[in-house]
């Protein structure tokens, strides 16, 4: 039994392909089989993080358009055996995919994968809705702040009408992923609360990932944070959230600021 | 060939303001109603000579069919399968037919760029209503009613001109919810609600929570900034009192 996800949020740099990359490579990591699929064609990073940007020939607009088979195009990671990547492709728009097109690549990929995982562009416009398309499942990413938090809210209307799941009647399923989260700047209040965020998207929470420079040095060397940094906390985050996705229940930690005895002293009155 | 429905003048895009003090003599207060208006959706095809000849025998058998009615013309097949060259032959053959062009769709503002045309609307908001057959009776009680189950996300506009609108669930910023009667929101209002488009000032907006960003009821309305921080976040109904926006708490 496949599910498709769908990795969105409307908003760019919100940590998508991040996302997508850390818990495809958790799923992965858990045993299971998942595709990561990257539809940001003309802008394409997904290689790029998951380090496999000198492995590409073929690409999703080469399968689309039936210039190269699928297992050709797909990408085996070297680090985790079920772990695989269908990258996007670079000189093209686009313009290039097709629904049915798409729509076939989707369906062949469900035929060998436990998981595929879309790699939504930023926007609302073709890429993302072809992205959305077949997704039975999608995770929004969110950073804890107000633009951020409306074009979530913009892309869950779409989700709710423009999927293919939505059209037969089915309500998709949609989870949260809270990236970004800032701790010390949520408790000064200059930053949104998860509280306040899930009040406002009412769809239930996956996952809170701390703003972390584990996160950007795994995305620099081209390596999941799951792979590469096992031990951080948003190796961690990213980890239960995909056990999440497998049904597991894991109780949810909000990310708490980490200070040392003296300076929780005097850190808070510094900051007032 | 469909009939659709177009909000005419969007009651949200109304203006109406107390003078502003620095502008010297006070001005009369500014009052724009919101209308929505039948539109006919005409979509030519080539060959031209043939599809002309259609209207025509359509116009000479029914002469009111397109009387007084506004057409918006799709130009989709025509620039998918002529190009854009044939875009003004078209609309100005239908125009000589005395019928009258309230905007296009199907093509972008480029298409009809440079040519006499380049003003016409291109992104009329509406949607497609089945054209009941003139003969039929009128439906006999309209909806009185509509629950939306689910929250108004950003960029939605739940619009229903026949009576009330019930949302269980919070209306987003950026949403819009407008109503020919009162409008209840089960949850946090943080969009637009706009009530009694067709009631008038009969209308109310009612609440759990007032964080909207705008609210209207009949020709008045009122943004954010207008109430303080006393009603933000409270229960409320607004309702029209003798010619004044009244938002009072509920609780």
């Amino acid at each position: 039994m496949c599910k498709v996800v769908v990795v969105t949020s409307g908003k760019g740099g919100v940590g998508k392909t991040t996302s997508s990359a850390s818990l495809g490579a958790a799923l992965a990591q858990e045993g299971h089989k998942v595709a990561v699929v990257d539809f940001d064609v003309g802008l394409r990073n997904l290689d790029l993080v998951m380090g496999a940007e000198r492995r590409v020939v073929f690409d999703l607009v080469n399968v689309v358009q039936g210039d190269a088979k699928l297992p050709q195009a797909l990408i085996r990671d070297k680090r985790v055996e079920t772990l695989f990547l269908l990258p996007a492709s670079q000189t093209r728009d686009k313009d290039a995919l097709t629904e049915v097109g798409v729509g076939r690549v989707i369906d062949e990929l469900r035929e060998s994968f436990d998981w595929v995982i879309c790699d939504s562009p930023a926007g609302i416009e073709k890429g993302a809705t072809l992205a959305m398309r077949f997704a039975e499942l999608a995770v929004v990413v969110t950073n804890p702040e107000v633009s951020s938090v409306r074009d979530s809210d913009r892309i869950i209307g779409m989700l709710d009408s423009k999927t293919r799941c939505a059209e037969n009647g089915d309500r998709l399923e949609k989870q949260l992923l809270l990236t970004r989260y800032d701790p010390a700047r949520a408790a000064r209040g200059e930053m949104m609360k998860v509280e306040d965020v899930l009040e406002i998207l009412a769809i239930p929470l996956l996952g809170i990932v701390a703003e972390s420079p584990d996160v950007l040095t795994a995305s620099n060397v081209g390596c999941p944070v799951t792979l590469h940094n096992p031990g951080s906390p948003a190796a961690r985050a990213y980890r239960e959230a995909a056990r999440r996705l497998l049904g597991e229940t894991i109780t949810m930690d909000e990310p708490r600021e980490r200070r040392g005895f003296m300076s929780r002293l005097f850190g808070r009155k510094a900051a007032a | 060939m469909a009939a659709q429905l177009y909000p005419g003048h969007h009651p949200a895009a109304a203006q109406r303001q107390a003078p502003a003090d620095p502008d010297g003599p006070s001005l009369p207060m500014l009052r724009v109603r919101g209308r929505s208006v039948m539109a006919l959706v005409i979509a030519p095809e080539p060959p031209f000579a043939n599809w002309f000849a259609a209207l025509d025998q359509q116009m000479r058998r029914s002469a009111g069919f397109f009387a007084d009615r506004p057409v918006v013309v799709d130009l989709g097949a025509v620039f998918e399968s002529v190009g854009r060259d044939a875009i003004p032959v078209a609309l100005d053959g239908i125009e000589e037919r005395g019928l009258r062009v309230i905007g296009a769709e199907g093509v972008g503002p480029s298409v009809l760029a440079g040519t006499r045309w380049s003003r016409l609307p291109t992104s009329l908001h509406g949607r497609d209503v089945a054209q009941a057959p003139e003969a039929d009776p009128p439906a006999a009680a309209s909806v009185p009613s509509l629950l939306v189950d689910r929250p108004v996300r950003s960029g939605q506009s739940v619009v229903f001109e026949d009576g009330d609108i019930t949302v269980v669930g919070a209306v987003a910023s950026g949403a819009e919810v407008i109503a020919g009667g009162s409008i209840h929101v089960y949850g946090a209002l943080r969009g637009r609600a706009l009530a009694g488009l067709r009631t008038g000032a009969g209308a109310r907006i009612f609440c759990r929570r007032l964080e909207a960003e705008l609210v209207g009821v009949d020709q008045l309305y009122r943004t954010a900034e207008h109430w303080g921080p006393d009603l933000h976040g409270r229960a409320v109904q607004v309702r029209c009192d003798r010619g004044a926006l009244q938002i009072s708490a509920l609780d």
